[in-house]
């Protein structure tokens, strides 16, 4: 049984204290869902009108930045008679811990969600320990 | 394991969230663009399954419905932040004009989908001509 969808905004980003964009488009922080699994991460960002092509993530230091572009779509002599949502760029910005193995992030994008695994260094990952039983060594001699 | 948003506002009070909440709307949120005979409405659903996305039009009326899956975790799997949706939606929409419900269009590419309408012919205003002495 499916539940029913819980009301869902869209959320305006803040302007990153780095400085204003040249883009003069709105922009959008994507909603996210953060998965922690056994051996990676992973990062789900919902980015509707957003492919391959056109969404950048930069991992500065520990600092990884989402960046989603996205074209207008607004149609030619029409005009707008309802609008519930804006259309604009995306962007989110994490602070990462050192237990993400940088060089093997992986992202794939599919019908505007971005999926980021990321997998946890050697160090991170939970080893377990085998357990050796110690016996009484030799053998029994019965004479 | 320490993750931190760049946030300006901690999660409990956000003033931009409050504002935001006077204007709730049914999920999905709707563009809805209109000419004389042509009326084109557009949603943003990423990563929906196309498969369960149900669009039906009857007169002046449109209704959406689709669902969309969340993951499934396994053991020892958790989440560290939920913010996306996940189950089915309906919506109900009215247009400015009858449509014909034959030649209606839709596209779904990278998240968004694209209804085009064109207007019902029956409705499309009549240029009545005066005939004189």
């Amino acid at each position: 049984m499916t539940d029913t969808v819980r009301e869902m905004q869209k959320k305006e980003a803040e302007t990153p204290e780095t400085g204003e964009r040249t883009r003069a488009c709105r922009i959008y922080a994507p909603l996210v869902d953060i998965i922690e699994r056994k051996d990676d991460i992973v990062v789900i960002a919902d980015m509707a009108g957003v492919d391959e092509k056109s969404v950048d993530i930069t991992l500065e230091k520990n600092v990884l930045t989402i960046y989603g572009r996205v074209d207008a779509y607004t149609p030619e002599n029409h005009r707008l008679f309802l609008s519930e949502y804006g259309i604009g760029d995306y962007q989110r910005v994490f602070t990462l811990s050192d237990e993400i193995d940088r060089d093997k992030i992986q992202a794939t994008v599919k019908n505007g969600v971005l999926r980021l695994v990321m997998p946890k260094a050697e160090l991170a990952k939970t080893r377990k320990i085998p357990i050796q039983a110690e016996g009484i060594g030799g053998v029994l001699n019965l004479s | 394991m320490l993750w931190s948003d760049l946030e300006k506002f901690g999660r409990s009070f956000d003033p931009w969230r409050e504002f935001e909440r006077m204007e709730r709307v049914e999920f999905p949120a709707v563009n809805v663009w209109v000419s004389g005979d042509h009326a084109v409405i557009t949603t943003e659903i990423p990563g929906i399954d196309p498969k369960t996305l149900d669009i039906s039009v009857v007169n002046d009326s449109l209704m959406l419905r689709g669902s969309r899956q969340a993951e499934v975790l396994k053991e020892g799997e958790s989440y560290h932040r939920s913010e996306r949706w996940s189950g089915q939606f309906t919506k109900t929409l009215k247009l400015p004009f009858p449509v014909d419900s034959g030649k209606v269009e839709a596209q779904f590419a990278k998240g968004i989908l694209h209804i085009s309408l064109p207007r019902a012919e029956a409705d499309k205003p009549r240029k009545i001509s005066v005939k004189s002495e």
